[in-house]
């Protein structure tokens, strides 16, 4: 784990401080909720949960502006509930409904969002990166001041689409920023066993693109970082690598059995790393809000979350027609 | 001698072209890279070098001359020593024969191409499936699979493919299984427990994933005399690899004239699982199948899962070997042989029947057994074969078998365009037309990517009602 970034408390506010929490809060409940309906049957096939990594993207949207972009793999529900994507159509995606996101048929590793600028949710491991340095490319070209990010795990970062990315996005100074989230596995293997040389971030370095690693069990610093990516983007100076440093506390999939890793190992993770339980510090001890008002930002979000899984419970099955639908589009409203 | 200097091609289409200018007159002295011509052609105006050394004889074609041919002697050029009589001694004659000649050449080729070279070609070469004479008839290879008596027991198709590759792995040292999560996580899928500690680490090789990386490795390492074995964590993710499948597995052996090519087998879990959706749910079947160079498998039973899979291990070739995650826990009998081998290219009759064939393989089999079961009830007996291999087909086994049924339903999990259902019906109707009494019916997968709804997805997979409709519509009852 990278040394913790010491977290300035003097200029964060107390307004920004329980934004973090509520936001990390809300997607640590809602995958805990979402594992709960998986267990119940009423989620199925693959469902990757983001436990543990909420300071990632929440940190990392605290830098974004409106329109900017973002695009990541399979482990999504988090990302699209940081862009401010409504955790009811989120989870009756996951169970198949026709109030999902993506109608039904996308499903939890594939489900996307025109309106919050989020392309997706890929089940091909590192194929979102490309397509994030494309977003990037259609940016620079219609001259709009965006940025995207490309969201992937230190497992993708072995695949070769990848550093074909690099190269462009550099050649041609696309506004992307890559976010390698490293949390240390790629199913069950370790990094150290699949990587030969441990600082992904510094593989950028061959094309000329700059990287940093950054604590991503620290929200501040998360947001940090970002800033600094975000603005070397929107300069106009071409791509960014923030490699952060993370841990999932869950399997990899609902069906991992994690014999890779001791049951310590995660929980002293847990213990003294959690991004939540930080956050949750730094408000109390700065006195920035007390027990009773987290305790009910708590409850608000249980709210949501029980509400969302009524939402996706209650949601109809699609139409049977919606089968053979959205194939192809339809040249005359294209 | 004195060298001719020829009309060059100066782009791979260029038949012929002008001789724009001279840039050398006769008796100039050149050496190699002087420049002699400017020559059009089609595209562009090129300049052209001289090659060798010595002095301009003489130039045979003026400047401007349009629709010079490629070949066409346009220069001689005297070595040391040699002057201009010797070129009327033999240039211009030589000039005018090579001329002849090729022109003569070149009809010669045509006569070629339009029909003789068919005496030519090996009888070998010809594929089972084209058109052939009316006498074609068909001669299945229908010798059971292991001897009568044979003991069996019972395994999941799990366990047969682990113990085929256990047991290749012991019998040649140079097989090696490569792929993500085989060794120390014991496979994606527990194809390959228990292998790592049998065999070492350097024989079962966790891989980063790097798909097109790791197969290009196991491709070249093949080239250089291995046996690799690569497993896909499902052949979704293959498509990552498939250039080097297809363009360096499959095509080397042709384009080193037989020198080299590439022994090994991709392994994998292929076709839908459950609820993973559209990107983790496709059957491959007709697009490997179409390529030639490789061998396609595609078990159902788990003694087939291990017969094929050990041949597919020895087998010279690139083989890819289809395997279903639904099937890996469904059991099978497997014959408790020393080395029980499943040859290509040999479908299996798993139920006789005279009233209609239904040919499937894989997982479509599941359905195709479903549905036959259902159509004895209603008095209807089909004849269902399992193809087991789709690249070789067993084309005899299918053709005399709708001889006798004049009949055929194909079943399979793939999309319905460019289907191996398609190819069958084909194939049927080229060399059994005369016995057909009604049109071949293909079920498939539905014509839309996977959906992930509950119901949907249902819909979208081929199933047993559509089969047994299937047969009633071809048997009009
Ligand atoms: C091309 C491809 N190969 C293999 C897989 C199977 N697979 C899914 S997730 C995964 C591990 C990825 O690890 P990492 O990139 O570290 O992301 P994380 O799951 O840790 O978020 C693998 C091998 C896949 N989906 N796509
Ligand atoms: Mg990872």
């Amino acid at each position: 784990m990278a040394a913790r970034k010491s977290t300035k408390k003097s200029n964060v506010s107390a307004e920004e401080l329980t934004k973090f929490y509520r936001e990390m809060l809300l997607i640590r409940r809602f995958e805990e909720k979402a594992g709960q309906l998986y267990g119940m049957g009423l989620i199925g096939g693959f469902c990757h949960l983001y436990i543990g990594q909420e300071a990632v993207v929440v940190g990392i949207e605290a830098a974004a502006e409106e329109g900017d972009k973002r695009i990541t793999s399979y482990r999504d529900h988090g990302h699209m509930l940081a862009c401010g994507m409504d955790p009811a159509g989120v989870m009756a995606e996951l169970t198949g409904r026709a109030g999902g996101y993506s109608a039904g048929k996308g499903g939890s590793m594939h489900m996307f969002s025109k309106e919050k600028n989020f392309y997706g949710g890929h089940g091909i491991v590192g194929a979102q990166v490309p397509l994030g340095t494309g977003l990037a490319f259609a940016d620079k070209y219609l001259g709009n001041g965006r940025v995207s990010f490309a969201y992937f795990g230190d497992g993708a970062s072995n695949q070769g689409q990848v550093y074909e990315a690099f190269n462009m996005a550099a050649l041609w100074d696309l506004p992307v920023v890559f976010v390698i989230e490293n949390n240390q596995y790629a199913m069950g293997t370790a990094q150290k066993r699949s990587t030969s040389t441990p600082d992904i971030y510094t593989r950028g370095k061959a094309f000329g693109i700059p990287g940093e690693p950054v604590d991503g069990m620290d929200v501040l610093a998360v947001k940090a970082a970002a800033q600094k990516a975000v603005a070397h983007c929107r300069a106009g100076k071409g791509p960014y690598i923030l490699e952060i440093k993370t841990y999932r506390y869950r399997g990899h999939s609902m069906s991992d059995p994690a014999k890779y890793r001791t049951r310590e190992e995660v929980q002293k993770m847990r213990e003294e790393r959690d991004a939540i339980e930080h956050v949750r510090q730094l408000i109390l001890v700065g006195k920035h809000a007390t027990e009773e008002d987290l305790k009910a930002i708590d409850k608000d979000i249980k709210d949501v979350v029980n509400k969302a899984a009524e939402f996706a419970k209650e949601s109809p099955e699609p139409a049977l027609e919606e089968l053979w639908t959205d194939i192809y589009a339809d040249a005359a409203t294209a | 001698m004195p060298i001719e200097i020829l009309m060059p091609a100066l782009s791979p289409t260029m038949e012929e072209g002008t001789l724009a200018k001279w840039l050398v007159k006769e008796g100039d002295t050149v050496t190699s890279g002087d420049l002699l011509a400017e020559i059009e052609t089609d595209k562009a105006t090129m300049e052209f070098e001289a090659v060798d050394e010595g002095t301009i004889g003489k130039l045979l074609i003026v400047e401007g001359t349009e629709g010079v041919k490629v070949n066409t002697p346009i220069a001689v050029m005297l070595e040391e020593g040699e002057s201009a009589e010797d070129i009327a001694k033999s240039g211009s004659d030589e000039a005018a024969e090579a001329e002849d000649a090729g022109s003569k050449g070149g009809s010669e080729e045509k006569t070629a191409e339009s029909g003789t070279t068919s005496d030519k070609a090996p009888a070998k070469a010809k594929s089972k499936g084209d058109a052939k004479e009316e006498d074609d008839i068909p001669k299945p290879d229908q010798t059971p699979d292991w001897p009568d008596g044979t003991k069996m027991r019972t395994q999941t198709v799990r366990e047969a493919l682990r113990d085929a590759m256990a047991e290749e792995m012991r019998r040649d040292p140079n097989v090696y299984l490569m792929g993500e999560e085989v060794a120390e996580y014991q496979g994606a899928y527990k194809i390959s427990q228990g292998l790592l500690d049998e065999f070492g680490g350097k024989r079962v090789i966790d891989t980063p994933i790097t798909e097109h990386g790791f197969t290009g490795i196991a491709v070249g390492a093949a080239f250089g005399g291995l046996r690799p074995i690569v497993e896909f964590m499902t052949f979704n993710f293959a498509m990552q690899a498939i250039d080097q499948i297809v363009n360096s597995a499959a095509k080397t052996l042709y384009m080193s004239g037989g020198q080299m090519g590439a022994p090994m087998v991709f392994r994998g879990p292929n076709g839908a699982a459950a609820r993973v959706g559209a990107q983790h749910s496709q059957d491959y079947a007709a697009w490997y199948a179409h390529i030639p160079g490789l061998k396609v498998v595609q078990p159902y039973s788990a003694a087939d899962a291990k017969g094929l899979l050990k041949t597919a291990i020895r087998d010279p070739n690139p083989v890819i070997f289809l395997e279903n995650e639904i099937m890996y826990g469904k059991s099978f009998d497997v014959p408790v042989l020393e080395d029980f081998t499943v040859p290509f290219g040999k479908a299996k009759i798993w139920r006789e029947g005279s009233d209609v064939t239904i040919v499937s393989w894989g997982i479509g089999m599941t359905y195709t057994l479903e549905a036959a079961d259902r159509l004895a009830e209603d008095g209807i007996e089909a004849e269902v074969i399992d193809l087991r291999t789709l690249r070789p087909i067993d084309y005899d086994t299918v053709l005399a078998s709708v001889q006798k049924t004049n009949r055929c339903v194909t079943v399979e999990e793939g999309f319905p365009v460019a289907s191996i259902g398609n190819h069958l019906s084909a194939v049927i109707m080229t060399r059994a037309f005369d016995y057909l009494d009604a049109p071949v019916l293909n079920c498939t997968g539905k014509d839309v990517p996977m959906p992930y709804a509950a119901n949907l997805e249902k819909l979208a997979l081929l199933n047993a009602d559509e089969v047994v409709e299937a047969v009633h519509k071809v048997t009009y009852r």
